[in-house]
């Protein structure tokens, strides 16, 4: 009746995972509590569970994102205490066995769960407006993308609850991964959960393509578009190229553990380089799919914090297709030691050479924004700053890696845990944060505390290069990843430095919540009036802040490049004698309800329950035919609403 | 999504719209647009498939190979059903734009039906296998080839319900602009399943047999 489920799936007799599971239900169930006590279900299921706005979406993206960075980082710190102390003789205080789990859920919640969803959050918050047009090109498939992504990360966290996750790493390498090795239900969660959440990434990635392609304001070519919506166009691109081959390979790991057949396994004609071959298909892309829109928010601070246009703007869309383009050549530099031979490997390590040379193109057009601008030290152009220098480390191991020689030397040591944390944190984290304080007074309408963002900044920033710093001397001095304890004492002091640098990111993490907290708090004080806190120079400034649900009142009419810094230096904006109407999509609560079925398929195939796996799968199916058969309801906006907001609009925006 | 009328009065109409600031495209133009890129993304997830598939077809752990399993008569009649739906599933999406709806409820039950042979000839074809202990978990070879074309079957299935739930949608609603757009998404569907089907047969069943 209940598949492989029973009282033995929650960990009474492991105290950590236990306190763990016990905080997250006791906190959920709080939150659930208040929402009831306080009578907000029929605002939450009105204005945000069944909205179809991008805006409302992004916001949702960003939320969870935010949430998941606390529980990724907990695991992190959970790790650095633990090889703080078990040096020698010492074990620590995690058994392998949770250790293991830990890293897993780590990297798997910081990828998939913390950075997809806010850059994914980021461009759909943003990239409508700076198109100048009203929604994304398929408003209900977006909530459902977004819904998706959602299942998987309660599924992820599920498995703190209910049973154990992956002791296998991030990218659940077989044959570890196999059944053989891994009989219990830690791997199928991870897998349930990234299959769920890969859908809905793959639908948002095809949503934004249309959108960006085929949804732009009249006179916007695309040589007129923003460089973070050229950077969101090739993410997305990416997002439809390599996400399928994610779904393919995750569906020969589940056929190889649910149906017994012999794509990765050892025997029985298996082959399981050719999982690493085919998740790194998919993996390499991914790192850009994350970078390339903290790029695109890196280039659209900059530009508007130097007051300047963005230095070689064209040179910055090709390298922007360039690393677009290589991203797909380079996967075999994750495993140079596969094998593969002298020649295979000259190849990948050149292109993975070649793939600095756009990156590089793009530094100096930062450097040369900055040059002669009139640059103001907002916080954002203090993460764009940290970024540039952590970056370029970052990108020099990153080379230096590309050699094979060197890499079967760093292969699998913390060189490389350095690298790449160096890389995500310098480039996608700080791009990210550096992206919510710029967009932060457009979804609100009031602009986030200044103080408490420098003080994150710095936080941030010393304590990266305390925590990884030392890791890349620990890689070169021979310490592999993924170690529990070590017996080679001299490895302790530089641990415990990274311990260090792990708590002074909390301080920034907390600074952030204290940033958010103070700023509602004060919100009157800092009310962004004319919807253009930072002299914006694109089109998502020339509204109001927060946007209306219509974004635009009337589509502008786009002549220039930095389309909105052109208007407000040449015309004044005068309202048009009459409003068109405008029909919007009305809500719906599709999103929503498929994804609590694709919740219940996915647990019950988790932990066998079959009935109710295909339960589930049913009423999923019936819910998106129910709605397919209703006609998407339009709601219209007339022409006088309109007229009545944009005249309150500029009543305010005007100075008193 | 609204349509757009002002575009006339920019300058320089002509070379703004040749590079793609002709403002938001019509809603036609978006779903059909979009449903592209989907299948494209489909026809990766099936490429990476393919790939596996080439990489384990001569894993057969000492089992039967495809030389010993194929039968390419059975084959070729599968692969003559499915590309005479698409035929027919073509003839009934004119029928619905000429407004003869008798004409695209026949087409539409011959597509069906042909679908649902070539589905069934399929399954007939895995219950052989698997009667003569040369099921999926055989080997790798076997893996590899009850997946890619099992995957091929399931689109198919889908296909079917989709085709079902159309007619319903023509029947009920009958063939307004939101019916047609989603008609026209599934004939895409459906010959983007040809073009797979064309696929493997060549790289499965043509070359495996030999």
């Amino acid at each position: 009746m209940l598949g492989k489920l029973s009282w033995s799936a929650i960990p009474f007799d492991q105290p950590i995972p236990m306190a763990a599971s016990l905080f997250v239900t006791v906190g959920v169930f709080s939150v659930l509590g208040v929402v009831t006590y306080k009578g907000w279900w029929p605002y939450l299921w009105r204005e945000w569970l069944t909205s179809v706005d991008h805006k409302r979406i992004g916001v949702m993206y960003v939320l969870l994102a935010l949430v998941l960075l606390l529980r990724g980082f907990i695991d992190a710190i959970m790790m650095r205490s633990q090889l703080a102390i078990a040096a020698g003789g010492a074990q620590g205080y995690l058994p392998p066995e949770h250790y293991d789990q830990i890293f897993s859920a780590h990297g798997t919640i910081m990828i998939f769960f913390m950075a997809m969803p806010f850059v994914v959050g980021l461009m759909n918050f943003v990239v409508p407006l700076q198109l100048g047009v009203r929604d994304v090109a398929f408003p209900v498939l977006n909530a459902i993308s977004f819904w998706l992504t959602a299942s998987g990360a309660l599924l992820v966290n599920v498995s703190l609850v209910v049973g154990e996750f992956a002791r296998t790493g991030w990218l659940a390498y077989p044959p570890l991964s196999e059944l053989q090795f891994s009989p219990g239900v830690g791997v199928d969660y991870y897998l349930w959960a990234l299959q769920i959440s890969g859908i809905g990434t793959l639908l948002a990635g095809i949503n934004m393509v249309t959108t960006i392609l085929k949804l732009r304001a009249p006179g916007m070519t695309y040589m007129r578009m923003p460089v973070f919506c050229w950077t969101a166009l090739c993410s997305s691109m990416l997002i439809v190229a390599a996400f399928p081959v994610l779904t393919a390979t995750f569906g020969m790991l589940l056929l190889d553990r649910y149906a017994g057949m012999h794509f990765f396994t050892n025997d029985g004609g298996g082959n399981f380089m050719m999982y690493i071959n085919l998740i790194w298909i998919w993996g390499h892309p991914e790192v850009y799919i994350l970078v390339l829109p903290a790029f695109g928010v890196f280039s659209e601070v900059i530009a508007t914090f130097s007051g300047k246009q963005l230095f070689g703007y064209r040179s910055m869309v090709m390298a922007t297709l360039a690393i677009c383009v290589l991203s797909f050549m380079v996967w075999l530099h994750h495993f140079f030691t596969m094998g593969a031979g002298a020649d295979v490997n000259a190849v990948f390590g050149i292109m993975s050479m070649i793939i600095a040379i756009p990156t590089g193109v793009k530094l100096f057009n930062w450097l040369f924004t900055f040059y002669r601008g009139r640059i103001r030290f907002e916080v954002p152009v203090l993460w764009a700053i940290g970024f540039m220098v952590t970056f370029a480390i970052g990108g020099m191991t990153g080379v230096l890696q590309a050699v094979p020689p060197a890499d079967f030397v760093l292969h699998n040591s913390l060189f490389l845990v350095a690298h790449f944390h160096n890389v995500i944190i310098g480039a996608v984290v700080f791009g990210v944060m550096a992206g919510y304080y710029y967009w932060f007074p457009k979804a609100f309408g009031f602009t986030l505390d200044r103080r408490l963002g420098v003080v994150s900044f710095w936080c941030w920033l010393i304590g990266f290069y305390l925590a990884f710093m030392p890791l890349y001397v620990l890689g070169l001095l021979g310490m592999t990843r993924r170690m529990q304890h070590y017996a080679d004492v001299s490895w302790q002091p530089y641990l415990i430095v990274a311990e260090v640098g792990a708590v002074i990111i909390l301080c920034g993490i907390i600074a952030t919540i204290a940033q958010l907290v103070v700023s509602i708090r004060t919100r009157e004080r800092r009310r962004d009036r004319n919807g253009d806190p930072w002299n914006g120079r694109t089109l998502e400034w020339s509204t109001a802040s927060p946007p209306p649900v219509y974004n635009f009142a009337v589509l502008p009419q786009v002549e220039s490049l930095d389309a909105f810094w052109v208007m407000k230096q040449h015309r004044p904006a005068t309202p048009p004698a009459r409003y068109e109407p405008i029909e919007m999509p009305g809500n719906s609560p599709n999103g929503f309800v498929t994804a609590c079925f694709a919740v219940v398929t996915g647990f019950a195939m988790i932990w066998h329950i079959w009935w109710m796996a295909i339960l589930g799968l049913v009423c999923a199916a019936l819910t998106l035919l129910a709605f397919g058969w209703i006609e998407r309801g339009e709601v219209e906006i007339s022409g006088e609403q309109l007229a009545d907001d944009e005249r309150a609009r500029l009543r305010t925006a005007s100075p008193a | 999504m609204s349509a757009h009328s002002g575009t006339a009065e920019l300058p320089g109409l002509g070379t703004t719209l040749a590079r793609g600031g002709g403002g938001p495209a019509p809603v036609r133009i978006v779903v059909a647009y979009g449903f592209w890129i989907f299948l494209l993304s489909d026809i990766i997830m099936f490429s990476a498939l393919f790939a596996s598939y080439a990489v384990l077809s001569g894993q057969t752990n000492g089992g039967p190979s495809g030389h010993d399993l194929f039968e390419l008569r059975h084959v070729g009649i599968e692969t003559l059903c499915l590309l005479f739906s698409s035929y027919t599933c073509g003839l009934g999406l004119l029928a619905v734009a000429r407004r003869r709806m008798s004409g695209f409820y026949l087409c539409f039950a011959l597509t069906f039906a042909l679908g649902a042979t070539f589905l069934g000839l399929e399954l007939s074809e895995f219950v052989g296998l698997v009667a003569r202990g040369a099921g999926p978990s055989r080997s790798a070879f076997l893996s590899a080839f009850f997946s890619l074309v099992g995957l091929h079957g399931l689109h198919v299935t889908a296909g079917l319900l989709w085709l079902s739930f159309m007619v319903a949608q023509i029947a009920v609603r009958g063939p307004r602009d939101f019916v047609r757009r989603r008609l026209l998404c599934f004939s895409l569907f459906w010959h983007a399943l040809d073009i797979i089907w064309v696929a493997l047969l060549t790289l499965v069943y043509l070359m495996g047999a030999r």
